[in-house]
């Protein structure tokens, strides 16, 4: 190892160009992922209507406001779907990992569509947890994970006079714990970003998921923003006025719904890049 | 004679099995039911792309009509559209989201400090946890009238645009680059992982040939890598015809379904919007042969001239 840096170490021309190249280049990559998010992050406290007119790239917030949140928090459509998210992923998780501790050709989507409708999955809560308990790809990472563990143990185990029950409970699911977080995350991470099953599956909008909202209020341009635009406390005047402020909310509703995972994501890292090593060797 | 012994023993030894690990089998039990009923069951189904079903009738009641949903598939234009943007945007994928983490790794790879290594890493693999509908919002309000990517679209050609996702041919730069922004960073670390454990001696071994550092990247580098991106290549082709409907409903509308429009999406209108569920079902039973078939002589493929495969 020491060699191989002294090697590489060398301030030969050649090797400094590449390095002044290659860091420049990965600067310039990092800054282009991080950019957009920065971009939603200061729009959304921007002035609105500075904003509407501004053009270039956004390096700072331009005037501060937070008469967006506001706006969203005045609604409670967006509250609803929080709440509904929250249930969704907490019991969706649960089921999932109740599931796991016990791919290429598939039905397709329409009779899988009409299975569910026919065993009552349909527009309740239920739709959203039971089609996705399980998910081969997690169940394959699990078993590697348990498979990675000497006979031994287990077998040390029986001699001592363990039931099965006793040997999963004490002694394999204390080995997995770093396996188990690493499926405990990824079905996290996959049940908030959810949409499609809920678009599917969910008629009433009561029940609707954030993920299924959001779709609506930033693809859809749906009509939620503009009885905020009218309706709500943040006085609003001139047509124009509106929809500057539908703007501003859509880069609101963003960070919102946004910031909770990328708050975590950090701490978690390590975990998440776990699972894919652990995924790829044997699965 | 011979036979019903052994039948004999394979019940036995079953009961016996059964009896000895009763609890993991108990613990096997939901999980079958589940693969039962959520997969198996609707693969039962595809039965439905050979009736004409009705919903008053019923699963079993509504009447037979053999390839008619086939037929009717193969002659309209929209099986040469949606089979064509399939493969179009598959290409595109393969060809710049493919190698763009492999290019990531390649640079990564070079860099001795630690510190900066961490922080293009944590960077880059962010966007991977934002979700697919956060994505497409950014994207609607980056390419929207006066959108940040409108603006640099207007300048580079000189005039103004309307919402980039209404021009069709914007919609393939923009699902595949966006794409790259979100999957890049995170895609890189197999290709990373299997750069770490090169062995040090080949480099050195580079070295005293005189190799440089672009030279050691394309005569150690990349082929100490190969395995690993043969095997995610057979991967990627064999979701060729499945992946991304997703994102395509998120990013679509009636302006751009002729470059946008794949089999995927075709389903979804023609199923779940418009409830013509046979022959939605017959277009996704083409869609899963053609894709196993893919993935079939992908995998013969590689076998033949890298004795890697899948399967």
């Amino acid at each position: 190892m020491e060699k191989k840096k002294n090697v590489i170490g060398k301030h030969t021309p050649e090797n400094v160009i590449f390095n002044i190249i290659n860091y420049g280049v990965l600067t310039l990559l990092t800054l282009l992922c991080l950019y957009p998010m920065l971009h939603v992050l200061f729009a959304s406290v921007s002035d609105p209507t500075t904003l509407i007119s501004h053009r270039g790239l956004l390096l700072k917030p331009l005037g501060f406001t937070l008469s967006g949140y506001q706006l969203v928090f005045k609604d409670n459509s967006l509250l609803i779907g929080f709440k509904n998210t929250f249930l969704y992923v907490g019991l969706g998780t649960l089921v999932n990992m109740l599931i796991t501790i016990t791919m290429f050709f598939g039905g397709g989507l329409i009779p899988w569509f009409l299975m569910m409708r026919q065993i009552g999955c349909y527009n309740n809560m239920w739709a959203m947890i039971l089609p996705t308990a399980l998910n081969t790809w997690n169940m394959i990472i699990l078993r590697t994970g348990f498979q990675s563990f000497p006979y031994d143990l287990e077998e040390a185990a029986v001699i001592d006079g363990a039931s099965q029950a006793r040997i999963l409970i004490d002694v394999i699911l204390p080995l997995s714990k770093p396996v188990l977080a690493v499926i405990f995350l990824y079905y996290l991470v996959g049940n908030w970003n959810s949409w499609f099953n809920a678009m599917v599956l969910l008629k009433d909008r009561d029940r609707y998921p954030l993920q299924l909202l959001l779709k609506e209020i930033l693809v859809m341009n749906d009509s939620f923003m503009t009885s905020v635009g009218s309706a709500g406390g943040v006085s609003v005047n001139s047509v124009q006025g509106a929809t500057a402020y539908r703007e501003l909310v859509k880069y609101c509703v963003t960070v919102i719904v946004t910031l909770p995972i990328l708050c975590v994501y950090p701490f978690l890292q390590k975990y998440f890049v776990k699972g894919v090593f652990v995924g790829s060797i044997k699965g | 004679m011979k036979l019903k012994r052994k039948k004999d023993t394979f019940k036995t030894a079953l009961r016996k099995d059964l009896k000895k690990n009763s609890f993991a089998y108990l613990l096997l039990v939901p999980v079958l039911l589940w693969y039962a009923v959520f997969c198996y069951a609707p693969m039962w189904g595809v039965l439905l792309a050979f009736k004409d079903y009705k919903p008053l009738l019923g699963f079993g009641g509504s009447p037979w009509v053999g390839l008619k949903h086939f037929k009717e598939f193969f002659s309209s234009p929209f099986l040469v559209r949606t089979v064509k943007n399939t493969f179009m945007l598959n290409i595109w994928g393969l060809a710049f989201g493919f190698t763009s983490p492999i290019l990531l790794a390649l640079l990564l790879n070079e860099i001795k400090a630690v510190r900066f290594k961490k922080v293009v890493q944590t960077i880059t693999y962010m966007p991977h946890f934002i979700s697919l509908v956060v994505i497409c919002g950014m994207i609607h309000i980056f390419t929207q009238s006066g959108g940040i990517l409108t603006q640099l679209v207007d300048w580079i050609s000189g005039t103004e645009h309307a919402s980039l996702l209404g021009y069709t041919d914007m919609f393939r730069p923009i699902y595949t680059f966006s794409g790259i922004w979100q999957n890049i960073g995170w895609d890189s670390i197999i290709y990373l992982s299997a750069m770490s454990s090169i062995d040090p001696g080949l480099y050195e071994a580079a070295d005293i040939d005189g190799a440089g550092r672009l030279r050691k990247m394309w005569h150690v580098t990349l082929p100490q890598i190969r395995p690993t991106i043969i095997i995610l290549f057979i991967f990627a082709v064999g979701g060729l015809m499945a992946s991304g409907h997703e994102k395509i409903i998120l990013l679509y509308n009636p302006l751009t379904y002729e470059k946008a429009d794949v089999i995927a999406s075709y389903v979804y209108r023609r199923g779940l919007q418009e409830a013509s569920y046979s022959f939605a079902t017959a277009v996704g039973l083409v869609s899963s042969v053609v894709n196993f078939l893919l993935l079939w002589f992908t995998n013969r493929v590689s076998k033949k001239y890298s004795e890697i495969s899948v399967f």
